[in-house]
C-alpha cells in the first residue's frame, strides 16, 4: 500500500491520477486550496478504493507552511512514497508584458512555490532514500515562444530545477519525474479551440501513472509531444525568432 | 464559439453554441458575462436530436461533476454527481454485486441525462424507467436556489424534472438504487423467429420470466416475412463469474467522420440479411458478459460517423396496446417499402409501471427504434409518414431520438407539456423545446 501526497489536489490532471492512485488502494494525502472541493474528492477517492483519504487546505504561496504541511502529511500517512506537485495556473502572457507584479505572481505559483515544496520534499526523500517525486512541468519549458514565455521561463526553471535534483537524489534511490504535458483539455485551458494535438486529462493521467510505475525521468505526455518537441527545439534561432509561435 | 465537440449523437441539426463546463457542484453556475443568454444542461451528447441542443445560446457542460459521494453496500443505494457516467457506475458497482436498475443501451450517459431523458431499457416491463429508481437528487436553478427533490420532498419539481429535458436546472448530483447482482454475465437466449405476429407471442410470453427482452428485426423483409428478427431474452446469471466468459475489450472507433454515409441500400440489405442469419438454429442458449448484451453498439466507440457528415435521424416510437400489432405493422410496411431502413431496428414491448416523470414517454404497448441516414427531403417524408401512423393510434414519438417531429404532434403526444412551463428555469432553453412549443 503506497503513501501518497498530491499538491494541487483539485487540478483536472492530479484528480484522474487520484483516481488510479485510489484504485491501486494507496492511502492519499491531498492539499488543495479549496476545504469544499477536498471534501469532494475524499469522498469519492475512498469510495474509489484508497485506504485512507486526509486532506489539507493550503494556498501555495504560504510559503511559511510548506515545511508543516509536509510534515503533517508524513504524520497522517505514516511515512511518504510518492508526491505529486500538479498546481498551476496559465499566465495572461499580453498583460505580463506590462505589469512586472503580474509576471512575478506566475513565476511564484508556477515555480518557486515548487520549488519551496521541493527544497522540503527532497531532504526528505534523500533521508528516507527511496521513494518517487512527480511534478508536471510543461513542454511550453523546452523552449520559450512569444505567445507564453512568463509561463514557458517558469515551468523551464523548474524542469532545469528538477534536472539537477534527479541527478542529486539518484544515489539516493529517489526517482524524480519530469512530466511534460502538452495541449490537455481542463480548466486551464477552457477558453482554447480544441483541435487534433489535445488530449484529456483522463488520458493524460493514464500516461503519467505509467511513468511513475516505469521509474522514468522525463515523460512527454501523450507520448508524440517528445517528437514535437524534438522538432521545435531543434529549430535554429534566426528562423525560430521569425516565427510567431 | 462555435464548438464542434458539442453536438447530438445522430450529428442533426448543427447547432452554432458556447460551452462552459460546471465541474464542482459546490461552485455556482457558469453564468457571468452571459448577456442573459439561455442556457441548457448538456450531459455526454448521447442524445441522438435537439433535446441536448441550445443554438445560439450556451450549453453547460456537467460531465466534470464526476464524483462519487456516498455508498450504501447493505441496500445498493448509490449516491454520485450527475456528469457521472453509468460504465463508471458499473466499473464501481458490478465488482461489488450491484447493477443498474434500468439502463438504456449505451452505458456512455450521465445520471443527469439518463435523468432528465427518464430512459429506458430492456427490462422496462419489469423495472420501468431509471427515473422510478432515482430515490433524490439536488436541483441547482439559475437563481442560485438548491431543492432536495425526491418523492415527498419538492415532489412537483422531483416529477417536473425526471424526464424534465434539462428544462428545470441542473441536477448536481442524485442518489439511485442499485438492483444485487450476482455475477456480471447474462443468461442469455436467442430465438429466431419468422414474423411480427411471432414476435408478439414470443414477447408476451418471455415477459413473465425474462427481465431483459427486445428484437432486433430486419427492417427490410417484406410480405409474410415483415417483422422477421432474432428475440433476445436474458436474466442475470446465477452462477458465479467463470474465466471461460471474458469481458469484452472495447477498443474499435470510427476515427474520422466520411463525406457520404456508408449506409446505403446495399450494405443495409448485406447487413440485414447476414445479420437475420447469422444464427443457424431457431434458438441459442449461452452466458455472455453484461456489455455485449446491454451495449453492443458501444463496441464501436462513434459508430455514428459511419452516417457521414449530413448525420441521421433516430426514429423512436411507442405504440398503446390496443393498437399496437396493426399498427407496427404498418410502420414497418412504410418503412420496408421505403427502402430506407436502419442497420439495426430495434423492438421491444414496454410494460405499465407508471414513471413519476411528467413527460416521460414510455406508455404500456411496443415499440419501435431505428436510425436512417439523412438523404434529405426524402428521409424528413418517411418520417412525417411514420408519424401519421402513431398519431392516429394515439403513440408518442421519443424526445431524446428526435429533431423533427411537429410541435402539433409533441403536445398531442405529452399532454403534461404545459404543466412544465412552471417549473422551467426562465434562464434554460433549448433547441427541441422552442421547435416543439412554437406557435405553428
Ligand atoms: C447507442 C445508443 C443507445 C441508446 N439506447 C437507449 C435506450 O435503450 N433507451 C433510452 O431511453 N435511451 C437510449 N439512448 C438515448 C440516451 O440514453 C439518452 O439520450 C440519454 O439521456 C443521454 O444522456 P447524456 O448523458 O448523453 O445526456 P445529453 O444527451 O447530453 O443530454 C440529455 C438531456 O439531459 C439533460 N441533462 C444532462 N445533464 C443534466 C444535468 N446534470 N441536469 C439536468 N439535465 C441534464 C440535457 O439538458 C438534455 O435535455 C441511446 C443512445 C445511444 C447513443
Ligand atoms: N492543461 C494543459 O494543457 C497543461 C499543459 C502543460 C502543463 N500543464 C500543467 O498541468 C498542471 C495541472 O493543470 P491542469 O491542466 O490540470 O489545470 P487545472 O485543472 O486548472 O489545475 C490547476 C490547479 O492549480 C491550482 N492552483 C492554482 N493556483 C494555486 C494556488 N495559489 N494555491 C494552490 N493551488 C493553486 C488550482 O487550484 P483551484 O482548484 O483551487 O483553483 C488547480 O487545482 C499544472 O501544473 C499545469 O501548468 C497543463
Amino acid at each position: 500500500m503506497r503513501k501518497t501526497l498530491i499538491i494541487g489536489a483539485t487540478s483536472a490532471i492530479a484528480q484522474d491520477l487520484a483516481k488510479l492512485f485510489a484504485e491501486a488502494g494507496d492511502s492519499i494525502c491531498l492539499v488543495a486550496r479549496s476545504e469544499s472541493k477536498l471534501s469532494i474528492l475524499a469522498d469519492d477517492l475512498k469510495l474509489r478504493g484508497a485506504s485512507s483519504v486526509a486532506v489539507q487546505s493550503m494556498d501555495v504561496l504560504e510559503y511559511d507552511r510548506h515545511q508543516s504541511v509536509v510534515d503533517s502529511a508524513v504524520e497522517s500517512l505514516d511515512g511518504l512514497d510518492l508526491v505529486v506537485i500538479a498546481h498551476g495556473t496559465l499566465p495572461d502572457q499580453a498583460a505580463c508584458q506590462q505589469s512586472l507584479d503580474m509576471t512575478k505572481k506566475e513565476f511564484e505559483v508556477n515555480a518557486l512555490t515548487t520549488i519551496s515544496l521541493l527544497t522540503h520534499l527532497a531532504n526528505y526523500f534523500e533521508e528516507k532514500q527511496r521513494g518517487s517525486i512527480v511534478v508536471i512541468s510543461s513542454v511550453a519549458g523546452d523552449r520559450g515562444r512569444q505567445s507564453n514565455y512568463v509561463y514557458g521561463a517558469a515551468k523551464g526553471a523548474v524542469t532545469i530545477f528538477l534536472q539537477g535534483l534527479r541527478n542529486r537524489l539518484a544515489k539516493s534511490g529517489v526517482n524524480v519525474v519530469t512530466v511534460k504535458p502538452g495541449f490537455v483539455d481542463t480548466p486551464m485551458t477552457a477558453d482554447f479551440p480544441k483541435g487534433a494535438l489535445w488530449a484529456s486529462s483522463e488520458r493524460v493521467a493514464k500516461d503519467i501513472n505509467n511513468a511513475i510505475d516505469g521509474q522514468k525521468s522525463i515523460a512527454y505526455v501523450p507520448w508524440f509531444w517528445r517528437y514535437i518537441m524534438l522538432i521545435i527545439k531543434s529549430i535554429p534561432e534566426v528562423i525560430f525568432k521569425k516565427l510567431s509561435l | 464559439m462555435t464548438n464542434r465537440s458539442y453536438q447530438s449523437w445522430a450529428g442533426y441539426p448543427v447547432v452554432d453554441q458556447e460551452a462552459r463546463k460546471l465541474n464542482w457542484q459546490s461552485d455556482s453556475l457558469p453564468l457571468q458575462d452571459s448577456d442573459g443568454k439561455s442556457f441548457l444542461p448538456y450531459g455526454n451528447g448521447r442524445s441522438y436530436g435537439d433535446v441536448c441542443l441550445n443554438d445560439g445560446g450556451i450549453v453547460i457542460d456537467c460531465r466534470g461533476l464526476d464524483h462519487f459521494i456516498e455508498f450504501d453496500a447493505e441496500h445498493g443505494v448509490l449516491r454520485c454527481e450527475a456528469g457521472v457516467t453509468l460504465q463508471e457506475i458499473l466499473h464501481f458497482a458490478v465488482p461489488k454485486g450491484w447493477f443498474l436498475s434500468v439502463t438504456p443501451g449505451t452505458q456512455f450517459v450521465t445520471v443527469g441525462g439518463a435523468i432528465a431523458n427518464d430512459v429506458h431499457g430492456k427490462n422496462h416491463h419489469k423495472a420501468g424507467t431509471f427515473g422510478r429508481h432515482v430515490s433524490r437528487f439536488e436541483l441547482l436553478r439559475s437563481d442560485g436556489s438548491r431543492r432536495i427533490c425526491s418523492a415527498d420532498e419538492n415532489t412537483e419539481w422531483y416529477q417536473a424534472t425526471i424526464g424534465g429535458l434539462g428544462l428545470t436546472g441542473v441536477i448536481t448530483w442524485a442518489e439511485i438504487r442499485l438492483r444485487p447482482v450476482k455475477s456480471a454475465l447474462i443468461d442469455q437466449e436467442v430465438i429466431r423467429y419468422s414474423n411480427l405476429a411471432e414476435f408478439f407471442e414470443i414477447a408476451r410470453a418471455s415477459d413473465q420470466d425474462y427481465e431483459h427482452t427486445v428484437a432486433w428485426i430486419d427492417c427490410l423483409a417484406q410480405g409474410d416475412q415483415l417483422g422477421r428478427g432474432l428475440f433476445i431474452r436474458g436474466n442475470y446469471s446465477d452462477t458465479v463469474q467463470n474465466s471461460a466468459v471474458r469481458q469484452p475489450k472495447f477498443n474499435l472507433t470510427v476515427p474520422v467522420e466520411p463525406p457520404f454515409t456508408l449506409i446505403n441500400k446495399m450494405t443495409l440489405k448485406l447487413f440485414n440479411t447476414v445479420y437475420y442469419n447469422k444464427q443457424r438454429k431457431e434458438q441459442i442458449k449461452g452466458q455472455v458478459h453484461y456489455k455485449p448484451f446491454f451495449y453492443p453498439l458501444d463496441a464501436i466507440y462513434q459508430w455514428n460517423r459511419i452516417y457521414g457528415s449530413k448525420g441521421f435521424f433516430q426514429y423512436q416510437c411507442a405504440l398503446p396496446v390496443e393498437h399496437m400489432e396493426d399498427a407496427m405493422r404498418e410502420i414497418l410496411e412504410r418503412i420496408s417499402r421505403a427502402g430506407l431502413g436502419s442497420f439495426l431496428t430495434v423492438l421491444k414491448l414496454f410494460g405499465d409501471k407508471p414513471s413519476p416523470g411528467l413527460l416521460s414517454f414510455p406508455m404500456p404497448g411496443a415499440t419501435l427504434a431505428l436510425d436512417f441516414p439523412n438523404y434529405g427531403q426524402k428521409t424528413l417524408d418517411l418520417l412525417d409518414q411514420l408519424d401519421e401512423v402513431t398519431r392516429s393510434v394515439g403513440g408518442r414519438v421519443n424526445p431524446s431520438k428526435d429533431a423533427r417531429m411537429s410541435s402539433e404532434d409533441f403536445q398531442l403526444h405529452f399532454a403534461n407539456w404545459r404543466k412544465m412551463e412552471d417549473y422551467i428555469d426562465p434562464r434554460i432553453s433549448s433547441s427541441f423545446w422552442r421547435r416543439v412549443t412554437a406557435e405553428s
